[in-house]
């Protein structure tokens, strides 16, 4: 009687184990939290431009239909990294979010960082730039998506470079981006035999750059790289042709533009602009339609940004190893492991692959902003000029000084 | 040497826009008591309209510099109608909240509608191009900004403090009662003054449209400069706000040469300095 009753026991914990497991591996619910700037100067880069990329993925993966549960939130970080800590950690343990999606601004995306990895959630960061987030920093529960300041680099900075600009001044954000896009640029300039001969640092978000433009003009470098991003360089920009900078000779290289800034600018201003993107609406077939569906729903009917793109595209490989294991073991590195494993491929982006680091590997495009006349089409801007494969785009492995990469 | 000196001019040049938003607040706060933290949203507001008459209406540069003020500053009556005059008699932190409340609104608004990144407008003709000054390329544009706004603040200060009707104003700060003894609209006046200060604002708006971005955040971010402007010269004091204003520009210039980093705590520094060692400002008079 008495092993009975035991076995029974046994039998019902076993059962229920047995049950409880599969409970848990059949567990089709989903959080989604969009962390970005909803207000200030990166908000249209990715903002509600990168909350409604994440709503189309959701829709467009047809998870629902399948009987999964997704849910969506978004916050704004107000580029300040106390506040995104704060959200992050108040997402991870009350709303648990098991995915960050976006986390643009370098300083904000390396404090998020360190939460991710802490609470096991998953962030695939579309937005912020620093190449330190795949490499000293780099973390088994996030993914580097769209762009990294190595590629920045490599790709505008070479091809100038090679046209000739060997002598480098920048002007660079005062925080981890900009510093991170210098240091980056800087090796690539001296790497292919030229030189950098200063750089003025600025605080972030600042209106006036007639002074550092005038430290720049006298440098008489002819290269003046804008190590900096969103309102910065687009007033960068502005200003450097009102004080003739580009008139006497000096080029300007925009290390990092977004399609918005150009809109902005307009193409009287940004016309012969060189930089590097890794995704534009006008690419091929895919990227037009997505597009299209993506400006009819914006308010201002903007082209997405390769950030907002990237939220996209990011969450669909999501969504797809979620599938791949049967349901969400809601434990961050398992899931980035099995993302690692299997290929990448969508419209936006191509055919691709995460590597051990978590860097996002595909193509990286140079491009032109073209003359108003050559313009024939509302945000009819860039012209593409050169294509830099996925695995020479990035920084390779054997340089990394990640810990997840085996050597 | 000569690259001190072309610091020294665009330090001038931002000057200029400090002094005429800091003209306004200091209008406003001498005359109404008021602590205007609308004036940045206003300035924003200055600069769209801009853009709207060049983009819409198909009018110009010149004409806008005109209308804009105007059309602003009725706006700015009408809050001052609707909103700020029950505030009068109040303690300070009631019209702070009030029109820091407004600013945030009418930022938001803008900033739904046209993003964050901003909108282009274009350098007049008449204003492009620079001249090579032999230490530096000096834009067109900017000699005529400083130029503009030293006139508009010295036009501004004759005004206030050597006419007949900038006389009734300060008598009515003094005391309303008497003034209205004498036959003096009173509260008009007063709502005049805020109409004055707001268009104020809004010209510098014009006038910076062409030099940055035409964006729904470009006051914020310049009127907390401006604010720490208007305490070292003094509150109300409208020449020293004026005569602050250009030299804060340039010490602002001189550290984005010297020290860049610190560019923008530089003035925040100075106030502190400056408060420690006479509270009223420097031209401030005793409370």
């Amino acid at each position: 009687m008495k092993h009975r009753i035991s076995a029974l026991f046994l039998g019902t914990a076993l059962a229920l184990a047995a049950g409880g497991g599969a409970a848990l591996a059949q567990d089709k619910t989903v959080k989604v939290g969009v962390l970005t700037d909803n207000s200030g100067l990166y908000s249209d880069l990715g903002g509600a431009g990168s909350t409604l990329a994440a709503q189309m993925a959701i829709e467009d993966s047809g998870m629902a239909a399948k009987g999964w549960k997704i849910d969506l939130i978004s916050a704004d970080h107000q580029n300040k990294p106390d506040i995104a800590t704060t959200i992050a950690r108040q997402w991870a343990d009350v709303e648990k979010v098991d995915i960050f999606m976006d986390v643009l601004n370098s300083g904000v995306a390396l404090a998020v960082n360190n939460v991710v990895k802490e609470k096991n959630s998953v962030m695939i960061n579309t937005g912020a730039a620093t190449s330190d987030l795949t490499n000293a920093q780099c973390s088994p529960n996030t993914v580097h998506w769209v762009y990294d300041t190595y590629m920045l680099a490599n790709s505008t900075g070479q091809a100038l470079v090679k046209a000739g600009g060997d002598t480098w001044y920048f002007l660079t954000a005062d925080y981890a981006f900009g510093a991170a896009l210098e240091r980056d640029t800087t090796a690539v300039i001296v790497k292919s035999g030229g030189k950098v001969l200063g750089s003025v640092k600025h605080p972030l978000n600042s209106s006036d750059f007639s002074s550092f433009l005038l430290q720049a003009q006298a440098s008489k470098a002819k290269i003046v790289g804008l190590a900096n991003a969103g309102g910065d360089t687009t007033n960068s920009i502005k200003q450097a042709s009102e004080f003739g900078i580009v008139a006497g000779g000096q080029k300007l290289a925009g290390l990092l533009l977004f399609i918005t800034d150009v809109h902005s600018l307009g193409l009287k201003v940004a016309q012969g602009l060189n930089f590097t993107e890794t995704f534009y609406w006008d690419l091929n077939d895919g990227t037009r339609a997505f597009s299209k569906r993506f400006s009819e729903r914006m308010k201002n009917k903007a082209m997405p940004s390769m950030v907002q793109a990237g939220v996209y595209s990011g969450l669909i490989h999501y969504f797809k190893t979620l599938e791949a294991m049967g349901g969400n073991p809601h434990d961050g590195a398992k899931v980035v492991a099995k993302m690692k494993e299997l290929p990448t491929d969508d419209a936006l982006f191509g055919k691709g692959s995460i590597r051990a680091d978590g860097r996002k590997i595909h193509p990286a495009y140079l491009f032109e902003v073209k003359a108003p006349q050559d313009s024939k089409a509302p945000w009819d801007y860039y012209k593409l000029i050169g294509t830099t494969p996925g695995e020479q785009a990035f920084r390779p492995l054997s340089e990394s000084a990640c810990p997840l990469v085996k050597k | 040497m000569q690259a001190l000196y072309a610091q020294l001019l665009v330090g001038l040049i931002n000057g200029s826009f400090y002094a005429l938003l800091s003209l306004g607040l200091a209008v406003i706060f001498g005359m109404l008591n008021i602590i205007n933290f609308a004036h940045g949203a206003l300035y924003m507001m200055g600069a769209f309209c801009a853009y709207f008459l060049l983009n819409v209406a198909g009018i110009g540069y010149w004409p806008a510099l005109i209308i804009a003020p105007i059309a602003v500053g009725i706006f700015g009556m009408i809050l001052e109608r609707t909103m700020l005059q029950w505030l009068a008699g109040l303690d300070h932190l009631y019209g702070l909240l009030l029109t820091f409340g407004i600013a945030l609104i009418v930022q938001g608004v803008f900033q739904n509608y046209f993003g964050s990144s901003g909108l282009p407008y274009a350098i007049p003709d008449e204003l492009k191009g620079g001249m090579n000054l032999g230490f530096m390329f000096l834009p067109i544009y900017r000699g005529w900004v400083v130029v503009f706004s030293l006139v508009v603040c010295l036009a501004t200060w004759f005004l206030i403090e050597k006419t007949r009707l900038g006389a009734y104003l300060r008598a009515a700060t003094e005391n309303p009662t008497l003034v209205r003894a004498f036959g003096v609209n009173v509260p008009r006046m007063i709502t005049l003054t805020y109409g004055l200060g707001v268009g104020l604002a809004a010209l510098a708006g014009v006038l910076s449209a062409p030099i940055n971005q035409v964006r729904p955040l470009m006051g914020a971010d310049l009127i907390i400069v401006v604010f720490a402007v208007v305490v070292i010269g003094g509150m109300g004091s409208i020449m020293g706000s004026i005569i602050t204003g250009f030299a804060l520009g340039v010490i602002e210039g001189l550290t984005k040469y010297f020290y860049p980093e610190a560019s923008n705590t530089v003035v925040f520094v100075l106030m502190v300095l400056v408060l420690l060692v006479k509270p009223t400002g420097l031209t401030g008079r005793a409370a």
